[in-house]
């Protein structure tokens, strides 16, 4: 038990991973450090996703091997909450938001059991946690986007785990829903689980994040963000994009000269 | 009158067993896997049926059950390795096998007792014909358990496998995450449907069969907004459908499983427009009544 205990939460080793012979990753090697928050960005078509997808091994990989608090993903199933992107499912689909955060309570479930009323319990302060428990018998084609987004996190704070994975949950959300996770996130954090979230938004990651993975292919820049994150690493993983990236950098200037002169 | 008692059991039984498996396929985009399971199943029951000389329920049900698993992986690996459209390599793999199918039936139309008509229309009117018997005993019509059968196999599997079949058709990536096999339970639900459409398709043939898969559970997802509601109002959708699909046929003295399958259709129809949520007139009145104060 103590060697899992020490072992980081994410260990990636050499890992590859390609789509009909065309990399989607390349010879990434990285161990994610415990009880940070960890943002992972890079242009459109990075992988960010994909590594993701790797680490909970929901993808074949063409070379290297994931370990999860040093196990392999498949045997560390109901270790890593994983929070996949919203538009990745049918939101018309008959049931309600109580229903979809129950589901992250099957992995705990032995075959053809159904879920308790411990379950349900656990499921409701889960929707509770993140604002929602007066929609839990809402059908979920009628909740606006960022309650849907609330919802999928409660269904991954279900699952009752250290360690969170979360492909873009700030995508497309509210501004009250973008204050709810991060306090969670935060709240996470304080109670030592690692959260690591592909994330989209470059000018909130130095406020949101410990920790930030650049990403294009390969792994650019890997480290706490006042290192990782500098314009010299932007302009690296996200090559020509300079308007961007010029934007970028103009408010990392005006938000340093303001933590500076200490009048935020 | 016990005749039409039979008739309309049989074609209430198979539309319960269709309409409840039929929920999940619509659910998963997969509605027209119904279609191709119910064609290619024909070349297995053609093979069950030249090989064994008689209409013995259980080796058609194995072979058919083989040939409708085929389909589906077929379509599978077509649309995986091929890189085809999941709709193009359905299209090619189960034309393909309804073809060869059709051939053995022409092949071997003297050894079967079997006919194309029959494959593609069935042929619930003589039902209460084809007796099943045991031990000397007369047990009713065969068709009535063989449909009887498929439906209780049906909720057995659905009751049991509903938790991991529910996670797996809404979010298959998170299924696959927490551990749950997520192929495994693609492929038991396509043995299930195979058996369904065999069991019913001496009934109501392998062209009506696909509706009896389609429209109970498409109506039902337009009533309710609960998948555990959804399964039972398909059920009872289809037991409608049989019993006045049955009284249409009767006073038109038409094709009693195509009666069944148009008001099976009818009732969609009428879902479509005036369900209490999602229905066309409904939505349109309640715009009505927003506009108009008071």
């Amino acid at each position: 038990m103590d060697s899992s205990v020490a072992a980081p939460p994410v260990e990636v080793h050499d890992l590859t991973v390609a789509y009909h012979h065309r990399p989607a990753l390349w010879d990434i090697d990285l161990a994610f450090p415990a009880g940070k928050l960890i943002a992972i960005v890079g242009p459109n078509g990075a992988g960010k996703s994909t590594l993701i997808k790797a680490i909970m091994g929901l993808t074949p990989l063409a070379s290297g091997y994931v370990r999860i608090f040093g196990q392999p993903p498949e045997r560390a199933r109901n270790a890593a909450a994983y929070v996949p992107q919203r538009e990745s499912v049918d939101w018309d689909f008959p049931t309600n938001a109580l229903d979809v955060v129950l589901m992250g309570r099957y992995g705990q479930l032995p075959l053809f059991a159904r879920p308790r009323r411990r379950d349900r319990e656990i499921a409701m302060q889960c929707l509770e946690k993140v604002g929602m428990a007066d929609y839990a018998r809402r059908q979920i084609s009628q909740l606006s986007g960022g309650q849907q987004q609330r919802v999928f996190l409660a269904r991954a704070l279900a699952q009752q785990t250290r360690l969170y994975l979360m492909d873009e949950p700030f995508a497309g959300v509210d501004a009250a829903t973008e204050q709810a996770i991060v306090t969670l996130l935060r709240d996470l954090r304080g109670q030592g689980c690692t959260v690591i979230v592909v994330h989209h938004d470059l000018q909130s990651v130095p406020e949101y994040f410990d920790w930030a993975l650049l990403l294009n292919l390969r792994a650019v820049a890997f480290g706490p963000v006042e290192e990782a994150f500098s314009p010299e690493n932007l302009q690296n993983a996200y090559g020509g994009r300079l308007n961007l990236l010029s934007d970028v950098h103009e408010r990392l200037r005006r938000a340093e000269w303001s933590s500076r002169h200490g009048d935020g | 009158m016990a005749d039409a008692f039979w008739i309309i059991l049989v074609g209430a039984l198979a539309a319960s067993a269709c309409g409840v498996i039929g929920c999940f396929l619509v659910l998963r985009r997969q509605a027209m896997m119904g279609d191709a399971i119910s064609h290619g199943v024909l070349p297995g029951i053609v093979i069950a049926f030249v090989m064994t000389g008689s209409r013995n329920i259980a080796p058609m049900f194995l072979a058919a059950g083989a040939m409708g698993l085929l389909t589906a992986f077929l379509t599978d690996v077509l649309a995986r390795r091929g890189r085809l459209q999941s709709d193009a390599a359905m299209g090619v793999t189960f034309t393909w096998l309804f073809a060869v199918g059709v051939i053995l039936v022409t092949r071997y139309a003297d050894a079967v007792d079997l006919d194309v008509e029959c494959v593609l229309y069935g042929e619930i009117l003589f039902t209460p014909f084809n007796r099943f018997e045991w031990g000397g005993f007369d047990l009713g019509p065969k068709a009535v358990w063989t449909t009887g059968a498929a439906l209780a196999a049906n909720a057995v599997f659905l009751t049991l496998g509903y938790p991991k079949l529910k996670l797996c058709t809404f979010d298959p990536g998170l299924a696959a995450a927490l551990g749950v096999r997520v192929a495994l339970w693609h492929y038991l639900l396509m043995a299930f449907t195979s058996m369904t459409t065999v069991a019913c398709f001496e009934s109501v043939g392998a062209v009506l069969v696909v509706a009896m898969l389609i429209a109970p559970a498409n109506t039902a997802y337009l009533l309710t907004d609960r998948l555990s509601i959804m399964l039972a109002i398909a059920a009872v959708v289809g037991v409608i459908s049989a019993v006045s699909g049955y009284l249409l046929a009767y006073q038109l003295d038409g094709a009693i499983a195509a009666g069944m399958t148009v008001t099976s259709g009818a009732l969609f129809a009428l879902a479509a427009l005036f369900s209490p949520r999602h229905g066309v007139v409904t939505r349109a009145w309640r715009r009505v009544r927003v506009k108009t104060p008071g």
